[in-house]
């Protein structure tokens, strides 16, 4: 007997749930990634925002013996205390900044030459031990870390080679948190290079280019999106390393002079935020609670800058192939 | 200069040689001669015991059943088989005279005399002209010849006038056939003396094909060249001289070992080969 089409042809409904069963659910989970992202980013703009509208009227309790009612301007103080409502950011600002350049210029050198040597000249058995090796290195929790840049970076290295330094200083919490990311940079590097088909390989060498030159000209632009990628994941890291800072930089008491010099000690936004809330300054006064979150809304834009900075940099590389 | 000239003496007594051992009649110079050429791969002997010349301004065709180890022995004829670490060459191979594998040879300077087309286009991601300068670039050649060395490299390879509105274009954009004519400029920008073509036309449809045989055939006057192919039609086409391979098991290793059969002129590789093989290969009826 022929089949009967129609039967054939049907549709199954309880396939077509499960089918819009497992389209919901997934559905579910964007949304649900999404709306926690939003309400983090909106807990931040609000609290951020009670911040400055706390500082533009200030109360009694906001008022400082020594400096009298708080205003915009302490924004701009020469120190970091919220105890005394001395918010300069800046200080903060230039703590960060300073650790990241510290960190990325020993990190990006090493990382990308580990990665070079990885990629293009190490063979295949060295590759196959070195490369976990780095990846266990890349999950070596940044406590250790903290207390070895204080511990023995900064009096074996920082302070002999610079006799005016202090125990903590910012040198040595940028070198440590440098350390945390060469693994990082490295492994992330390696894995865009060994994506670039052998095939430009070869055809640079047949064309009569040695090794360097291939890797120079041909390995490295290719890979450029994925180089971009991991020095953006390392200076991510970097300004987001709380740990290294707050044990090796040395701001104690959630306070820190404003400075440019690294051999000083410091803070960053996250040590900062780290030590506001772990501190007793917390409960001091709600003003200096809410500066917390103040740092964690700058700490955020510069992020977002950085990564849609990064972006653009990669479209406009690629575009010029 | 006069190292080479040197080497064109060594050269004409190889062709003696070669003549009387290969029964065939010179055509002219040879630019590489083989001589009882082994490559392995780690223990494993991929070909064995190649001895063939490479004649000046002809065309060189390698046939043969797939794994015979064609595209073994012609990336041992520039060195790119030094890029496989377990890759090694026994026997001599050598370009105008000199020994390729002898100890004062840069494989670098090799690939420069010797340029590669692969089966595969490969253009650089990179602008089409970029593509071309790259090997004037490292080999030195001054900025001031590029523009003339890319147009007359594009023209050589008959694309100039598809690509030539869009210099700066990336290469990705163009088609197959037109990305495997790039690759082709790109290696005669280097200004080489020999091409080596591994199978340049198989990713190729019929009229890309063509276009590419036809430039192969206007390439000769100025180029030796070697290819390979698996298309009998193409290697009866192009090729004034043949060389047949076949593989055999290996009564040492018991692995199936690549060897030449035959090597002759292409008329008579494919209207009187003297070996049964290959008659069988060419007339389409295996073992
Ligand atoms: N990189 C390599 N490592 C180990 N063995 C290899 C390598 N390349 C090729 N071989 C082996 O050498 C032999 C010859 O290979 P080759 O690629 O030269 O053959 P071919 O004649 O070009 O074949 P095809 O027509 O399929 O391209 C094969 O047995 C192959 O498996
Ligand atoms: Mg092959």
């Amino acid at each position: 007997m022929a089949p009967n089409p129609e039967r054939l042809l049907r549709a199954n409904p309880r396939r077509q749930l499960k089918e819009r069963l497992v389209k919901a659910l997934v559905a579910a989970a964007a949304l649900l990634s999404v709306l926690i992202s939003i309400a983090i980013v909106a807990s931040l703009v609000v609290r951020a925002l009670q911040f400055v509208t706390g500082l533009m009227a200030p109360t009694a309790d906001t008022m400082d013996e020594a400096t009298g009612p708080v205003s915009l301007w302490n924004l701009v103080a020469d120190q970091w205390a919220p105890r005394f409502f001395e918010f300069g950011i800046g200080t903060l600002i230039v703590g960060s900044l300073l650790v990241t350049v510290i960190a990325m210029a020993l990190a990006t050198p090493i990382g990308l030459g580990a990665a070079i040597y990885l990629s293009e000249y190490a063979d295949a058995r060295v590759r196959r031990i070195v490369k976990p090796i780095l990846e266990v290195l890349a999950g070596i929790p940044s406590v250790v870390l903290g207390f070895f840049a204080l511990r023995w970076i900064s009096p074996n290295l920082v302070q002999v080679i610079f006799p005016s330094a202090g125990g903590q200083n910012l040198l040595a919490a940028g070198l440590g948190v440098g350390l945390l990311t060469i693994p990082l940079i490295a492994s992330i590097s390696e894995d865009a290079m060994a994506s670039v088909p052998d095939a430009l390989r070869q055809a640079s060498a047949g064309l009569g280019a040695r090794k360097r030159r291939t890797t120079l000209s041909v390995v490295l632009p290719a890979a450029v999106s994925g180089l971009v990628a991991a020095l953006i994941v390392a200076v991510s890291r970097a300004i987001g390393e709380t740990m290294v800072v707050f044990l090796a930089a040395g701001a104690s008491g959630n306070s820190a002079q404003f400075t440019a010099n690294p051999l000083d000690r410091g803070s960053t936004m996250t040590a900062a935020m780290a030590s506001q809330a772990s501190g007793t300054d917390g409960t001091i006064s709600e003003l200096g609670f809410n500066s917390l979150f103040f740092v964690g809304f700058v700490l955020f834009v510069i992020t977002l800058l950085l990564n849609l900075l990064a972006d653009r940099f990669v479209r406009r590389v690629r575009q010029s192939y | 200069m006069t190292e080479q000239s040197s080497s064109r003496i060594d050269q004409s007594a190889a062709v003696a040689g070669y003549a009387s051992a290969l029964d065939v009649e010179p055509k002219g110079p040879t630019v590489m001669n083989l001589d009882q050429v082994s490559v392995y791969y780690g223990d494993f002997r991929a070909v064995r015991d190649v001895t063939m010349p490479v004649y000046e301004h002809e065309i060189t065709a390698m046939i043969g059943p797939s794994g015979c180890g064609k595209s073994t022995v012609l990336r041992s004829l520039n060195r790119m088989n030094d890029l496989i670490p377990t890759a090694r060459v026994e026997g001599s191979i050598s370009y105008m005279g000199v020994d390729l594998y002898g100890p004062n040879v840069d494989p670098v300077e090799v690939r420069r005399r010797i340029g590669m087309v692969f089966q595969k286009p490969n253009p650089f991601p990179k602008s089409i002209r970029e593509n071309i300068t790259y090997g004037p670039k490292i080999a030195g050649i001054a900025k001031s010849e590029w523009p003339a060395l890319v147009e007359s490299s594009l023209r050589s390879a008959a694309i100039w006038d598809e690509v030539k509105d869009r210099l700066d274009d990336s290469a990705l954009g163009l088609s197959g056939g037109q990305q495997q004519r790039l690759c082709i400029a790109r290696a005669i920008a280097t200004k080489p003396d020999v091409l080596l073509m591994d199978e340049p036309c198989s990713a190729l449809d019929p009229i890309a094909t063509g276009r590419i045989e036809d430039l192969m055939q206007q390439l000769k006057d100025e180029y030796s060249i070697v290819i390979v192919t698996h298309n009998m039609q193409q290697a009866a086409r192009v090729s004034d001289h043949c060389a047949f391979f076949t593989t055999e098991v290996d009564a040492d290793s018991e692995r199936r070992t690549g060897q030449l059969v035959e090597f002759s002129e292409t008329t008579r590789i494919f209207s009187n080969p003297s070996d049964e093989r290959t008659e069988n290969y060419v007339t389409g009826r295996f073992g």
